[in-house]
């Protein structure tokens, strides 16, 4: 049978989050592209949480923007409500999350994927891997049709082997009943790739016309938006935005969720993926803090082209009966009509600790993956480790090197690093946390942080690039010139001390000691900086949490200097751990299958002690 | 339990000091056949054939000639201190019966082990934490053999103990600030730097506590602090004078005579006394006198061992219940001093007031004291001696540690202080939280994101 034969440079393997940044990525770098979808109306889909960003994905979405990706750009777009989280705290917690309109998001970035030059978009199941010598070579679709390319990049998400259940309702499809893919772990496991069983959930949908949003709290949009992209023109994101709702669960729900739980499959066994934590069904929530005697519900717009409501909070996969009695215990939920019914979803996906830095699995060369399949949750943490997958794949076509980001330099580094050291149990959620060094790495400087490298790798423009040089430079010289005023005592100074509830002056003080202080900051000072010439609000905005918080960067800089003595210490790639006698078996065994690349990485394998990172420093040493 | 190492190491296990014995340890795999080629039992069994955790009675014995008469313990494979087939001669504390012994050792296979080897190997074998290990390491290097009480109390780890609960404290409040950071619309901060505020005084209180015990640590390795406390002109003088072996103490037969407190180190088969000579404990006018006996009591409050002589020719009065009052929760031994006259008290009536031991002896004439020195080595061996307080620091990188934490609490106390919001609390109280784990020898790993998952309930 005559079966179709072609070839590209890469095929990317799913078009959600993950897959469309890495897709345009590589077609970007000029290289021809295939994209595989099982079905192209579900690019880009949205299938969870009707948003973007939020505490840490925020920051993602801002690096993703700075090195070239599409994520920020493409939310920009067609959000409906926009909230800088965590206002009130410090500039490294100030997170961006903005809602979407489901459908819009889906469309647009479907727009721009099959209007960009190289790219190709094919609906079919890729369900074989071309692999020979371990390298990977191409993929063959369900009808036999193979396509050959230099690198290949799995972006599956939930769709490998997906069941979604709910109560005794079992079927084995795929988020919002798109079909699942059935072929390709099988493959995958015939090339020695390991896997695990994850699971994750999403609430019910409701119909808004059976709320009663007199009984919830309105969660407004900011005033003034800021948008995600670095290259989005502020003026442009100043819309109406829609509101989302916040009500409760009470006793009365708990009591249902108690009284049904043996027929919850999460508690009867029927599931056995392993769940995330973070991101508990309500069951769980129940459960795990039975102190609680209530927990927020957020009511969310699916999009301005639907009257579905995402109730946000009350993740399950209750039979339907229990679900349509729990859900109407909420207040305002009274009456509610459920349209789409809540369930929980297993899916297979790869142990992480097999893929290299540059997300190339280490045994098959020429095979990346990135998102959800890769362990990780959230579209956000999708989209970042799909633009680093594209990236790097290309490099390998292009003979260039990897990028790699470390701990210092992004969250998506972060993200990364501890997705290949670190043993993930559950869907890797990204949080501030997990950042050692979150001072430095705000989404207000990700371009100050990255543009560079995309710039470096093909994806910003020199004259993006070149902007970001400009600030850099106003900031640094506005910074010296802050640093070097002094201010003497006036009437006007007072003035703004006394509006401000700050201390007088006795005799002149330094401007940045007044920028220093918790009530003051440097726009509030600019009526008495004389010198002060124009600066634009991003420029301005820098150099006062510069000097500001200067001593705790100072400090975490000092830190930084020491993780980069550690980074710098590279491991040979083929050094032979049974070579290095004094150290535990656990210790070997775990560095023979992370292979990490140097001793920092190293130092943050689970089961590698500090006495086993002098062993191997002694050990390099003595080379 | 693996083996990490090919190679049996040898080394004198006490240090090479006249003391009441001397251990010569063997550790390896091939520890029992080293020790069988030097070792002679009763019985011609090999003791590579013998069960572990036993103890043999036999001979060590080089090219034919006799070097000591020993006891040889067995421990196999993991159940030993290095986790490794351990093979320790107690032999005769001279300096040459050890060095003999270890000789007669070394020249069967093993080889010399390098300072602080077992600890090593001990360490490398996940036998000990790396505070314990330190901890040993100071005992090695300690000048004195038996200061071994602070190591034992580290190995049981009272200094870790602490310290966890320290850490856990901080773990807990870093996860609260950070569970409200990621989920800000659930978790909320609204006054929580004044319970963080006070949270953090605790924590710095047992810090400051921990590193009071450094100088304690010291003294430590310089004895147990013995107190010898009585009555005025009871004899205590002359009983410090014949311990330590020369005219210290003014000793003259006028009352009251050692009016503050005298001070010397002496050695008792190998471990060491701070002996403190105090004055006599009586109702007085004498301001000075006064000084000494309030001196006196606040010494034996902080000793280790009190010597309570009593002159057993003089009946007890109100004064004696005073001392009685004094020593009531110490570890004391009584002394009947001045056996050669006639009696107004007995040993009898002493013991059954007091519970603790008796022994007759006369100062003047020097008897009974080798039976004082036997019974401070029984109850030392025996741990009845316990030191004055179960948690020291004694090494100087804990100390420096210790500070480091301290330092950072006092960061977040003045981020407080400065109003600064709350994520930059969190910076630093995972500095002190991650210097307190490196005591221990703990990396970060996954405690927060633990923490904050098992403690809070947050997300959507």
């Amino acid at each position: 049978m005559p079966v179709i034969k072609e070839y590209y440079d890469i095929a990317v393997i799913g078009a959600g989050h993950a897959g469309c940044e890495a897709a345009l990525a590589s077609a970007r770098l000029g290289l021809s592209i295939i994209i595989f979808t099982v079905n192209v109306d579900s690019i880009a889909l949205m299938p969870c949480n009707p948003n973007i960003g939020g505490t840490s994905k925020g920051h993602l979405v801002k690096e993703i923007d700075a090195l070239g990706g599409e994520m920020g750009k493409n939310i920009d777009r067609t959000f409906i409500q926009s909230k800088m989280l965590n206002k009130s705290k410090g500039p490294a917690v100030h997170s961006l999350r903005a809602q979407a309109d489901k459908s819009e998001y889906s469309r647009s970035m479907r727009r721009v994927l099959e209007n960009t030059e190289h790219l190709t978009v094919k609906q079919a199941e890729v369900t074989e891997l071309i692999v020979e010598h371990g390298v990977c070579k191409g993929v063959k679709t369900l009808s036999g049709a193979t396509y050959y390319c230099k690198t290949v990049i799995l972006c599956t998400g939930v769709y490998l082997n997906a069941r979604c259940i709910f109560g005794e309702i079992s079927n084995n499809i795929g988020p919002n009943g798109l079909q699942a893919v059935t072929h390709l772990t099988d493959s995958l496991k015939a090339h020695g790739v390991e896997m695990f069983r994850f699971k994750t959930g999403t609430p019910a949908r409701v119909d808004k016309r059976t709320i009663n949003f007199d009984k919830m709290e309105e969660q407004k949009g900011d005033e003034r938006v800021i948008p995600f992209s670095f290259s989005t023109d502020p003026k442009n994101v100043q819309i109406d935005q829609v509101s989302c709702w916040l009500t409760y669960t009470n006793e009365k729900t708990h009591e249902i969720i108690r009284k049904n739980l043996h027929r919850s499959p999460l508690y009867s066994g029927m599931i056995h993926g392993t769940g995330p934590r973070y991101c508990l069904s309500i069951e769980d929530k129940v459960i795990k803090f039975s102190d609680k005697n209530r927990h927020q519900v957020f009511l969310e717009p699916e999009g301005l082209y639907t009257n579905e409501m995402y109730v946000g909070g009350m993740s399950s996969s209750m039979p339907e009966d229990v679900q349509d009695a729990m859900y109407r215990t909420v207040s305002g939920m009274e009456n509610v009509k459920i349209v789409k019914n809540a369930y929980a979803i297993e899916y297979d996906c790869i142990n992480p600790v097999q893929l290299s830095s540059a997300l190339e699995f280490k045994k098959i060369k020429g095979l990346f993956s990135g998102g959800q399949f890769n362990g990780s949750s959230g579209y956000e943490e999708a989209a970042a480790q799909g633009l680093m997958a594209g990236i790097n794949a290309s490099m390998k076509v292009l003979g260039r090197n990897s990028l790699i980001l470390d701990r210092s330099e992004a969250y998506i580094g972060v993200l990364i690093d501890d997705l290949v050291t670190k043993e993930i149990h559950e869907p890797y959620r990204m949080m501030t946390s997990r950042a050692e060094y979150r001072l430095l790495l705000r989404q207000d400087n990700a371009d100050l942080r990255l543009r560079k490298y995309g710039y470096q790798i093909g994806l910003v423009s020199a004259k993006q690039y070149h902007d970001v040089f400009l600030k850099e430079k106003l900031i640094q010289k506005e910074i010296d010139r802050v640093e070097h005023t002094y201010l003497r005592i006036s009437e006007d100074l007072q003035k703004i001390l006394q509006e401000k509830n700050s201390m007088l002056l006795n005799s002149g003080s330094s401007l940045a000691e007044l920028i220093k202080r918790p009530e003051l900051d440097y726009m509030s000072l600019s009526a008495v900086d004389l010198c002060r010439s124009y600066l634009p609000q991003n420029v301005q905005e820098q150099v006062n949490i510069n000097i500001k918080y200067d001593g705790y960067i100072k400090r975490q800089l000092k830190q930084v200097e020491q993780f980069k003595k550690m980074e710098a210490k590279k491991i040979p790639e083929y050094i032979d751990y049974d070579q290095i006698g004094n150290l535990r078996i656990e210790a070997k065994q775990k560095l023979k299958i992370y292979r990490p690349m140097n001793i920092g990485q190293a130092s943050r394998i689970s089961g590698v002690s500090p006495a086993d990172i002098s062993v191997i420093l002694v050990y390099l040493g003595g080379k | 339990m693996a083996d990490f190492y090919e190679d049996t190491i040898a080394a004198a296990a006490t240090a090479m000091t006249p003391s009441g014995i001397g251990i010569v340890r063997i550790s390896g795999k091939d520890a029992f056949s080293v020790a069988d080629r030097v070792y002679r039992g009763a019985t011609n069994k090999k003791l590579a054939d013998q069960r572990g955790n036993t103890i043999h009675y036999g001979f060590i014995v080089d090219q034919g000639q006799l070097v000591d008469e020993v006891l040889v313990m067995l421990m196999k494979a993991p159940h030993s201190y290095t986790g490794e087939n351990t093979v320790e001669i107690d032999c005769h504390g001279s300096v040459l019966a050890m060095k003999k012994v270890l000789d007669a050792v070394l020249k069967s296979g093993a080889r010399p082990a390098e300072q602080g080897e077992f600890t090593k190997r001990a360490f490398l074998n996940g036998r000990l934490d790396l505070s314990q290990a330190e901890a040993v390491m100071d005992v090695i290097s300690a000048k004195n053999d038996y200061a071994l009480k602070n190591a034992l109390s580290q190995m049981s780890g009272s200094v870790a103990r602490s310290i966890r609960e320290i850490r856990e404290k901080l773990i807990y409040e870093i996860a609260y600030i950070e569970s409200a950071l990621d989920d800000p619309e659930q978790i909320s901060l609204t006054g929580y730097s004044d319970s963080l505020n006070r949270v953090i005084g605790e924590q710095k209180k047992k810090l400051e506590k921990l590193l009071s015990t450094f100088d304690q640590g010291k003294m430590i390795r310089e004895g147990i602090k013995t107190v010898i406390l009585g009555k005025p002109n009871s004899g205590k003088s002359s009983l410090m004078n014949l311990l330590v072996g020369k005219e210290k103490a003014i000793v003259t037969e006028i009352a009251g005579t050692t009016r503050d407190v005298l001070e010397e180190n002496i050695n008792i088969q190998g471990i060491t006394l701070q002996i403190l000579d105090t004055a006599g404990i009586r109702e007085t006018s004498n301001i000075v006198e006064q000084i000494g006996i309030e001196h006196a009591k606040s010494h034996a409050s902080n000793a280790d061992l009190i010597l309570y002589v009593v002159d057993s020719s003089i009946p007890l009065d109100d004064n004696d219940s005073q001392i009685l009052d004094i020593i009531r929760n110490k570890k004391t031994i009584i002394l009947l001093n001045k056996n050669d006259l006639v009696p107004k008290v007995t040993g009898t009536m002493l013991e059954k007031l007091t519970q603790f031991p008796v022994i007759s002896i006369s100062a003047k004439n020097n008897i009974g004291i080798d039976r004082l020195e036997e019974l401070i080595k029984t109850l030392f061996f025996q741990g009845d001696i316990a030191f004055n307080n179960d948690i020291y620091i004694t090494n100087i990188r804990h100390k420096k540690i210790l500070e480091i934490a301290l330092e950072k609490l006092i960061f977040v106390e003045n981020s407080i202080a400065k109003k600064m919001s709350e994520d930059f609390y969190s910076i630093d109280l995972m500095g002190a939280y991650e210097a307190l784990g490196s005591i221990l020898g703990e990396s970060l790993g996954e405690d927060l994101i633990n923490e904050i998952f098992s403690k809070f309930c947050t997300g959507k």
